[in-house]
């Protein structure tokens, strides 16, 4: 009797923390997947812009794939592949790794049009003064052309934040996972889907608005 | 001293520069005239290396720009550029803007490039812009910005591609006061231009370049007097 009130009980303070950890696992996925694909997709970005050729028929067909499969089919089929080729992948590092590549799939185009925006005047301003090529980039293309596009890549981060409840279906302990067992356990799905909900906000909020104080001191 | 000798430029098969030859010397001011599309940006281009020719030789201080071996980023900042378009540094204050290359190209600390930044925008009269941003300088305080910057390097020659062209008409004339200061301070300059009066007043010569050839080059006193070329004639009638 004891047994079954363990196993089918109501929402309690303890479910909080438990979501808690949830909410955090869901943190490290995202944080780690949206800071490695921006880099990776940084780079993308610029030898798609450099290369127009070459670049588009390699790596701009590659990153189309990434970005029209749906998430859920690449995590389900690469977490197969990963292990059936015998890489040893946890859930949560196929996760990373997976939502990372669609990440920077995604920045790449972002950056793309970015540092394209940048215009040859303005380039030949940063060589006049002596700037090299990879100089100009760092400090006058990137900066100018990123900060153009940053309100995109603030979309770009918070639309895998919200993907990366897919990494559910791999069997991490995520919120979207973890919700849903206690779903099963509680049976307060309204209940646990509204706390749930509020952890993504939480986690959405600061982002958008410490991207909008950005936005508004670049603006100055 | 700048040096070219029978310099051939093409975009694709179009020939922009049919044969240039033109000397300039420490201290000179030369200012260059001439219809839209005669050369005259493709020429401040060339010598800068910014693009490449395609026949003849341009040396400055004997270095020949176009050679593989030369260090170009090191040739370039012995002159500075001035475009049409200023191309401030939008995500850089005033300061900023004028320290940037200092810093990063010559590796002056960043104390001794901001002294060095504040110092030219005091020279150009954009003392209490320090902290600016861009946006809100006009357009003649962004040309003048422009100056600065190049200035901040210490070049020893200025190239100006029509400096005061996309200026409004009231913006005009501090920017030529600050390009005739620079004359006055002995600085060598190329000014590619369409302001007659200032070729007249400042320049030691002038050149009027006609669809790719340099015409006539002689006195100001010459070229707006009596021109030899009758292409010079009909195109300063036009100016007037
Ligand atoms: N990057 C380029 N590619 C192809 N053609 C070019 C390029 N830059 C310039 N041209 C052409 O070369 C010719 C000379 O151009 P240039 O800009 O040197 O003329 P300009 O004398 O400076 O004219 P303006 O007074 O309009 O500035 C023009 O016919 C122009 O269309
Ligand atoms: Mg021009």
């Amino acid at each position: 009797m004891n047994d079954s009130i363990a196993f089918f009980s109501g929402f309690g303070p303890k479910d909080l923390w438990i979501l808690a950890q949830a909410a955090w696992q869901t943190l490290l996925i995202s944080a780690l997947s949206i800071s490695g694909g921006t880099v990776v997709g940084i780079f993308f970005g610029w030898i798609l812009s450099e290369s127009k050729v070459v670049g588009a028929i390699t790596i701009g067909f590659i990153l189309d794939a990434f970005r029209s499969i749906p998430l859920i089919i690449q995590l389900v089929l690469f977490y197969n592949l990963f292990n059936v080729i015998g890489l040893a992948v946890s859930p949560f590092m196929a996760g990373v790794i997976i939502l990372g590549v669609y990440t920077s799939a995604l920045v790449a185009s972002v950056a793309r049009g970015g540092i394209e925006s940048v215009g040859t005047p303005m380039r030949r301003a940063g060589r006049s003064l002596g700037l090299s090529y990879f100089q100009t980039m760092r400090h006058v293309v990137w900066p100018i052309g990123l900060r153009a596009v940053f309100p995109s890549w603030v979309g770009v981060a918070l639309g895998v934040l919200k993907d990366s409840a897919l990494v559910s279906v791999l069997g991490h302990p995520e919120l979207l996972k973890v919700a849903r067992d206690l779903i099963t356990r509680t049976q307060q799905p309204l209940l646990v889907l509204a706390v749930a909900g509020a952890f993504y906000f939480a986690l959405s909020f600061p982002i958008s608005r410490y991207a909008a104080h950005l936005e508004r001191k670049w603006q100055s | 001293m700048i040096e070219i000798k029978e310099l051939h430029k093409y975009f694709g098969a179009l020939h922009v520069l049919k044969g240039i030859d033109l000397n300039v010397k420490k201290g000179e001011v030369l200012s260059i005239i001439g219809a839209s599309g005669s050369g005259k940006s493709t020429l401040l281009y060339c010598i800068n290396g910014l693009e490449a020719i395609q026949k003849g030789e341009v040396k400055v201080d004997g270095v020949s720009v176009h050679d593989k071996g030369t260090d170009l980023n090191k040739l370039r900042t012995k002159m500075g550029m001035v475009f049409q378009q200023w191309n401030s540094f939008p995500h850089l204050s005033a300061l900023e803007n004028v320290a940037l290359a200092p810093r990063i190209v010559k590796g002056k600390s960043k104390s001794e490039s901001r002294e060095i930044a504040r110092a030219q925008l005091e020279h150009v009269g954009l003392n209490d812009k320090i902290d600016v941003y861009p946006s809100a300088l006009s357009g003649g305080q962004q040309q003048r910005l422009a100056i600065a910057r190049a200035l901040a390097m210490e070049p020893e020659y200025m190239l100006f591609d029509e400096a005061t062209s996309a200026l409004d008409p009231e913006l005009v004339g501090e920017v030529l006061d600050t390009m005739r200061l620079l004359a006055e301070e002995g600085m060598t300059m190329i000014c590619v231009t369409h302001e007659m009066g200032f070729a007249r007043d400042v320049s030691d010569r002038v050149a009027y370049f006609h669809e790719g050839v340099m015409e006539e080059i002689g006195p100001p006193e010459q070229i707006f007097g009596k021109p030899e070329s009758a292409h010079t004639a009909k195109f300063l009638a036009n100016v007037r």
